[in-house]
């Protein structure tokens, strides 16, 4: 825009300017506010964390002395070296197995998609630790696998506790990650190419490496860094099913819980850091190569019936999704036996939580409650804060600056971010470093509410939703903000008028992912709870704690029915809704 | 000239460069005002360096209770105090004791619970030393057994029942690979337990350390404890991350025998599961669950209450009906499956000592022991 000049304006000039005067400010206000929150929410309660690693326990500072002794501990290396390998196997199996799910899904012609969608996107929906009591009924040495079903089947024992166990319980977790990730990246392409492909000659096989796997690259490579975190950083499934097998989040659950060491929590916490830092660097290097995959011209790909093909994927995906339905069977009969494995007699008092602890009912409805709010605040301000990155014009820096705090939180383990939380949101007084100034927290009230639980929630689950968002927004042509623009039409007109309704599926998908991981989360939610709103997962906790098992897989029944449910109806309401905005997609 | 100099301002000022100035300033003024509000008076700056000096006593009607008691039972115990106090309002924090503490110790800058109840005294020490407890003598503490409480006066801790090591035997497994029943510490270590036992890592359970020091304390010195537990850790097939889950694996036949604690062995028997609870003949390691004050600028009389009520007769009758020792003496029957004797099964324990030396301890048991990483086949 040129800026007006004093001699002779024109009315309608004039008025122009000021709207989109008003307007940018609106933009940059937003902007400014989005970097807050994300300011907030991911970076200072870093700060105190990472300052208790350069401290001992009793706050005196010495320096790298953690760090020293961390390093010259032999088991702790160990666990360092431990939690690679089971991170990258997990990556390994859960992309890899992961891709070929999404490629039937997605490019064949394989019958029951609609389900496979839903089921394969299960294991997302069951509490880590109630995946562990499942493996262990299934694989440990009284599991209904190892002692084949009590000696009617032949006996297969995979020595469950340990490694092989964790990478089990972290495929589970993995995988439906991966899948939607890929998904996503499968569903983007042009039939053209295919069309000069086979014009050209070329094998299927050829095809698949010259096409189809280019054109996913991205998609993979995000895949692979978001597993690999994910694997990494994760404590529910190694506490249970681990063994003797150390990893770094198990120990950073001994130096905080069992010695109730922060100093050392701290430090290893740094370790966890680094990895996925490292990992997040060189896909944020890698993805600034990519270019639009679809442009205005794109046409849609169709897969073609390939009767070998599909049946072959079909058996593959009845096979996995198989896989997820049998923990989860395993977890509802566990909720239903008297006295596993002597008395086998089924009853319903489990799912009467009136003789155990944990709260019952009531936190089954308080965990609902938080994670009906986790979903629309924070479908609201991710899928806003993507569409400023992605869509915003002016303050080019802030932008990238946000882009990059959204991606942050993934490389942030639960427990990590709890404590974080605590030290920084419930500590009254802050501590500029280095100067000595002191202010008051203004966010001290937030503490013990069930704000700050949607919070953490938001932001434990942010980067995934964040990265949903954004390639749904890079699917939108840019001519719509250019038509907009040109036609004096307001952003946030088009926004909520053009942009909202194209991106609908995204953003619904984004809703349900928030729902389902505020159901099952515990390791951030636990140091954060209060004492007047117990919480379903955390109840499954103290439950399996207690020796009630039967009960902890009640509830663990309940919540995977419920985020089903939800699922469920979800598309069932949303069906015609999302009809019409995906047909834009399909011609 | 005025129009000259209109025009030179309004170019020096053009939109682009006056939005920029104005944003600037709207900016700057916003940090400066922030601050400002939020700047610390020299006084509260004082309090919270000293910690939380000066407290007072407030008569606010609600109080937070963290505590590691079973969640099965508090409800229970707490009928009588509703009855007692109908105004006061509790809220229960539960959790396991290494949790409980964490979040005690996370909180120290602005504690949010009024009250400790039930939470092993080994925890308590170590926020005793963080300076995080008040001293209280509560109303009755007379009565209580000066083995199972602080012995200052007036005392930072005051104990309400005893738990102690105790080893889960599943008696179907252990007849299906034909084990013998152990009857203490020494017959842990006959080579026919190899890879049958799991026990709580000391590490990360406070009923593992339990175990642990007992063992060394006990032990005529403490070299041959950890000769002791050499010898014990050829035949422990893993080190589990809680008090309770060695005792769960026995009785879901996972493993025959866990060492845990004897609460938890008599309920899983009591609940049908095939579990002999065994308390070892040289004497169990033990602990205390115990109360107290949570220091902060205001005290609530309601949660002195509490603490006087958490020792009171009526309440104590109702911890006789779980636990086997109680911090005052009560005429309940022993609840079924419990040693007869239970104070004479207390080993020699010293709780100061323990948790003076509890880092030392554990940093050599991860050395020994915890290094061992691969999985077992």
């Amino acid at each position: 825009m040129t800026p007006t000049t004093p001699t002779a304006p024109r009315p309608l000039r004039v008025d122009r300017t000021k709207a989109i005067d008003t307007e940018a400010w609106i933009m940059r206000v937003l902007l400014t506010l989005g970097a807050i929150w994300l300011l907030v929410g991911v970076v200072l309660p870093l700060i105190p964390m990472i300052g208790r690693s350069f401290r001992d326990n009793n706050g005196e500072w010495v320096g790298l002395g953690n760090y020293l002794r961390y390093l010259t501990t032999p088991s702790l290396v160990q666990s360092f070296t431990n939690s690679l390998a089971v991170a990258l196997t997990t990556t390994l199996l859960a992309c890899g197995l992961g891709f070929v799910y999404a490629y039937a899904l997605t490019r064949t012609a394989m019958p029951g998609k609609q389900i496979f969608r839903t089921l394969g996107l299960l294991s997302l929906y069951i509490p880590p630790l109630a995946v562990a009591i499942g493996l262990i009924f299934l694989f440990g040495n009284q599991g209904l696998v190892t002692t084949g079903l009590f000696g009617s089947l032949p006996e297969l024992n995979i020595n469950l506790y340990g490694f092989n166990g964790i990478v089990l319980g972290e495929f589970l977790y993995c995988f439906p990650q991966a899948v939607i990730i890929l998904m996503t990246a499968l569903n983007l392409t042009d039939a053209r190419l295919y069309e000069a492909a086979e014009v050209l000659g070329a094998s299927p096989i050829k095809t698949f490496f010259t096409v189809t796997l280019p054109s996913v690259k991205y998609g993979l490579i995000s895949a692979i860094f978001v597993c690999f975190i994910l694997a990494f950083t994760d404590f529910g499934v190694p506490k249970v099913v681990g063994g003797n097998f150390n990893v770094l989040a198990t120990d950073i659950y001994k130096q905080v819980i069992g010695q109730q060491n922060f100093a050392m929590g701290a430090t290893i916490s740094v370790f966890l850091l680094v990895p996925s830092v490292l990992a997040f660097v060189i896909d944020r290097i890698v993805q600034r190569r990519q270019t639009a995959l679809v442009s205005a011209k794109s046409v849609p790909l169709q897969p073609k019936p390939n009767p070998t093909l599909d049946r072959i994927m079909f058996a593959f995906c009845t096979l996995v999704v198989g896989f997820a339905i049998a923990v989860f069977a395993t977890i509802i009969l566990a909720s239903l036996v008297r006295v596993w494995p002597y008395d086998l007699s089924l009853s319903l008092k489990n799912y009467d939580f009136g003789s155990v602890g944990g709260g019952g009912y009531r936190a089954y409805w308080n965990s609902i409650r938080m994670s009906l709010y986790t979903a629309i605040f924070g479908t609201i301000i991710v899928f806003t804060g993507a569409y400023l990155v992605e869509k915003g014009r002016g303050l080019k820096w802030l932008r990238s600056a946000k882009y990059f705090l959204s991606t942050i939180p993934l490389a942030l383990p639960g427990l990590v971010l709890g404590l974080s939380y605590v030290f920084f949101f419930n500590n009254p007084i802050w501590r500029i470093p280095f100067t000595g100034m002191a202010i008051y927290n203004p966010f001290k009230g937030l503490y013990g509410t069930m704000a700050l639980l949607v919070i953490v929630n938001i932001i434990h689950f942010y980067t995934v939703c964040f990265l949903t968002a954004t390639t749904a927004l890079k699917q939108i042509d840019p001519e719509f903000e250019a038509v907009s623009a040109s036609m004096a039409v307001p952003f946030y007109k088009t926004f909520w008028r053009v942009t909202v309704p194209l991106s609908l599926p995204a953003i619904l998908e984004i809703g349900i992912y928030f729902f389902v991981n505020a159901m099952v989360t515990i390791s951030a939610i636990i140091f954060l709870y209060p004492a007047n709103l117990p919480l379903a997962a955390v109840a499954i906790v103290n439950m399996d704690d207690a020796g009630d098992i039967s009960a902890a897989a009640a509830m663990s029944t309940l919540i995977v029915a419920t985020s089903l449910g939800v699922r469920l109806l979800y598309s069932w309401l949303t069906r015609g809704m999302r009809a019409r905005s995906e047909a834009w997609l399909s011609r | 000239m005025v129009n000259d100099l209109v025009r030179i301002v309004t170019q020096a000022f053009s939109a682009r460069r006056r939005q920029r100035f104005l944003s600037m300033a709207a900016a700057s003024f916003a940090v400066v005002l922030f601050v400002a509000a939020c700047a610390v008076s020299q006084e509260d700056l004082q309090q919270a360096d000293s910690g939380a000096a000066g407290s007072t006593s407030s008569n606010d009607s609600s109080i937070t209770v963290y505590t590691a008691l079973e969640d099965d039972q508090i409800s229970g115990y707490l009928e009588s105090f509703q009855t007692q106090n109908p105004d006061i309002t509790v809220n229960i924090v539960r959790d396991s004791t290494g949790i409980i503490t964490a979040k005690l110790l996370a909180e120290a800058n602005n504690p949010q619970a009024d009250v400790v109840w039930g939470t092993a005294a080994s925890s308590l020490l170590v926020a005793e030393e963080k300076g995080l407890l008040e001293p209280y003598a509560p109303a009755g503490v007379e009565a209580v057994n000066p083995r199972f409480r602080d012995d200052a006066n007036p005392p930072t801790w005051v104990g309400i029942d005893v738990w102690m090591s105790a080893f889960c035997v599943n008696t179907v497994e252990s007849e299906k690979l034909g084990l013998p029943i152990p009857k203490g510490w020494a017959d842990l270590v006959n080579p026919v337990y190899k890879g049958h036992i799991v026990m709580s890592n000391p590490a990360s359970s406070g009923t593992g350390f339990l175990s642990v020091s007992s063992i060394l304390q006990n032990s005529p010195t403490e070299a041959e404890g950890w000769a002791y537990l050499d010898q014990l850790h050829a035949n422990i097939a893993q080190y589990m991350h809680s008090g309770s889950r060695p005792c769960k694996a026995a009785g879901a036949g996972e493993f025959p025998i866990g060492i845990s604690f004897d609460y938890r062995a008599v309920s899983q028997k009591n609940e049908g599961e095939p579990i002999q609870p065994v308390f070892p003949v040289e004497g169990s390691g033990w602990d205390v669950e115990a109360n107290a004050l949570i220091k902060k600028a205001e005290i609530k009389d309601a949660a002195k209450t509490f603490l006087d009520w958490a020792i009171s007769p009526d309440v104590m009758a109702k911890y006789a009906e779980s636990f086997s020792i109680t911090s005052v003496k009560t005429d309940v029957p022993l609840p079924e499956g419990f040693i007869a004797d239970p104070e004479a099964q207390l080993a020699e324990n010293d709780l100061r000592w323990a948790a003076a030396n509890r880092d030392r301890i554990l940093e050599e048991w991860t050395k020994r022991y915890d290094a061992k990483s691969e999985p077992k086949t």
